[in-house]
């Protein structure tokens, strides 16, 4: 009765166990693939990858480690905003809380920096590789599409990250980038035509960026609002579409024999 | 029994030549169903769009005072209104005045006035300017803007930031503006 095959023998009989794990795995190819496709989790995977699909030396598994990289940005981007005010007044300090008195802040606000500058890396290196092996070729030319606008949407989390510990360096990087914003023709204040089309800095695409005409409370608070919220959700969603069409195109690329 | 099959058949033959007039019918409702739907969708867009853009803005006032003509010594440089207004309030030599925006013409940074070099430095990227405003090196690609300057009506400089004196490269503001400086 005491002994551990017994315990584990009533476990798996106890009606809880059986209702989550439908059937007793045998390790077969059968109940591998069905390991796989019978898992929310695991079933975006395919269930058989090819020999070549796991050449480490091809890949460099840099999409992967992309999508890794995403994924201790959102747990750790979470914890942090059980600290931090997009506030003027307190978003500073609250990131000095962070680093000097919150248990364990100091790494969660690393891990997310870090992980940050990771990402923008990996996920530049992927570009290359992809690039490199022309794994943007037929059949594959809208998932290099789609690659693109995740880029974009890495670089755009990036930015909108760096406004948030409101200190010297975000500030004027928020300055700077929307200044490039205000001098875009046809849609800032600065650009060609602007007095022709009565482009002014209250109706531009810096003033709604900003939300005002000044970087400021409201540039702040739309900044983490991108970052945290909006930016991330159109990414899951578009990630979710690049992942699947790896899949549809015939898989991971991998080397012509 | 009859079968599905059978129904359609008889449907379609009761039907008879009504049904060219049904199809364009139900053409008509296809074209008014999904038309209102991307006419919704795009009245959505445009009303989301439109809602990043504040009526009201929390910001100081373009049009604020800055004290009397007599609190300026000639040859001096004010920030005092620098942080709130992002404005300096310049006296020159001659006893002239002007307002001008303390905005980097080429990223937009805050320079700041540099007593002992008699000059605007911009920390971002090392742009200088002389007292006018005009731009003498660095990557900045033409003088710093002016604002109107005027007195109120109770003797008082008074900066308006609506109306603008952009800078003109290479040229001094105070030759291509003469309306910016105020002489009292």
């Amino acid at each position: 009765m005491n002994n551990p095959t017994d315990i584990k023998e009533r476990v798996k009989k106890n009606i809880i166990w059986k209702s989550i794990f439908r059937r007793d795995y045998r390790n077969t190819v059968r109940d591998r693939a069905q390991a796989i496709f019978g898992n929310v989790f695991l079933h975006l995977h395919p269930v058989q990858v090819r020999e070549g699909a796991v050449k480490l030396r091809f890949t460099w598994g840099m999409g992967g480690i992309t999508f890794f990289a995403f994924i201790i940005l959102v747990i750790t981007g979470v914890v942090l905003m059980f600290y931090y005010h997009p506030s003027v007044s307190q978003a500073y300090s609250d990131i000095k809380d962070l680093e000097f008195q919150v248990p364990f802040g100091v790494i969660l606000r690393n891990l997310h920096r870090w992980g940050a500058h990771f990402m923008v890396i990996v996920v530049m290196i992927h570009m290359f590789r992809v690039f490199m092996t022309g794994s943007y070729k037929a059949p594959r030319q809208f998932n290099w599409g789609v690659g693109v606008i995740l880029l974009v949407l890495t670089f755009m989390l990036s930015f909108t990250g760096y406004l948030t510990p409101w200190d010297q360096l975000g500030f004027w990087a928020i300055t700077v980038g929307t200044n490039m914003g205000a001098a875009t023709p046809l849609l800032g204040y600065q650009g060609p035509f602007s007095e022709f089309l009565h482009i002014t800095p209250f109706n531009d695409v810096r003033f709604a960026l900003l939300g005002g005409s000044r970087v400021a409370d409201n540039a702040l608070l739309r900044a983490y609002i991108w970052h945290c919220v909006a930016i991330p959700l159109v990414s899951v969603i578009l990630m979710f579409v690049h992942f699947w069409r790896v899949r549809k195109d015939g898989g991971i690329s991998k080397p012509h024999k | 029994m009859q079968g599905d099959s059978d129904f359609v058949t008889q449907y379609h033959e009761e039907r008879g030549s009504g049904q060219a007039e049904s199809d364009s019918r139900r053409k008509f409702l296809t074209r008014v169903g999904w038309g209102s739907l991307v006419g919704f969708l795009a009245i959505n867009s445009a009303a989301f769009l439109r809602f990043f853009y504040p009526r009201v803005l929390f910001e100081p006032a373009s049009l604020f005072k800055v004290g009397f003509p007599a609190d300026y010594p000639p040859g001096t440089v004010n920030s005092q209104y620098q942080r709130e207004f992002g404005t300096w309030i310049i006296r020159l030599q001659d006893g002239s005045f002007f307002a001008m925006e303390s905005r980097c013409t080429h990223l937009g940074c805050t320079p700041s006035w540099m007593e002992a070099q008699k000059k605007f430095k911009c920390p971002c990227h090392g742009s200088g300017y002389y007292i006018t405003g005009l731009n003498f090196e660095g990557p900045a690609p033409r003088p710093m803007d002016r604002f109107k300057l005027s007195i109120a009506e109770d003797g008082q400089l008074q900066v308006d930031k609506t109306i603008k004196y952009p800078g003109i490269p290479g040229k001094e503001s105070g030759e291509v503006y003469p309306q910016s400086l105020l002489r009292v």
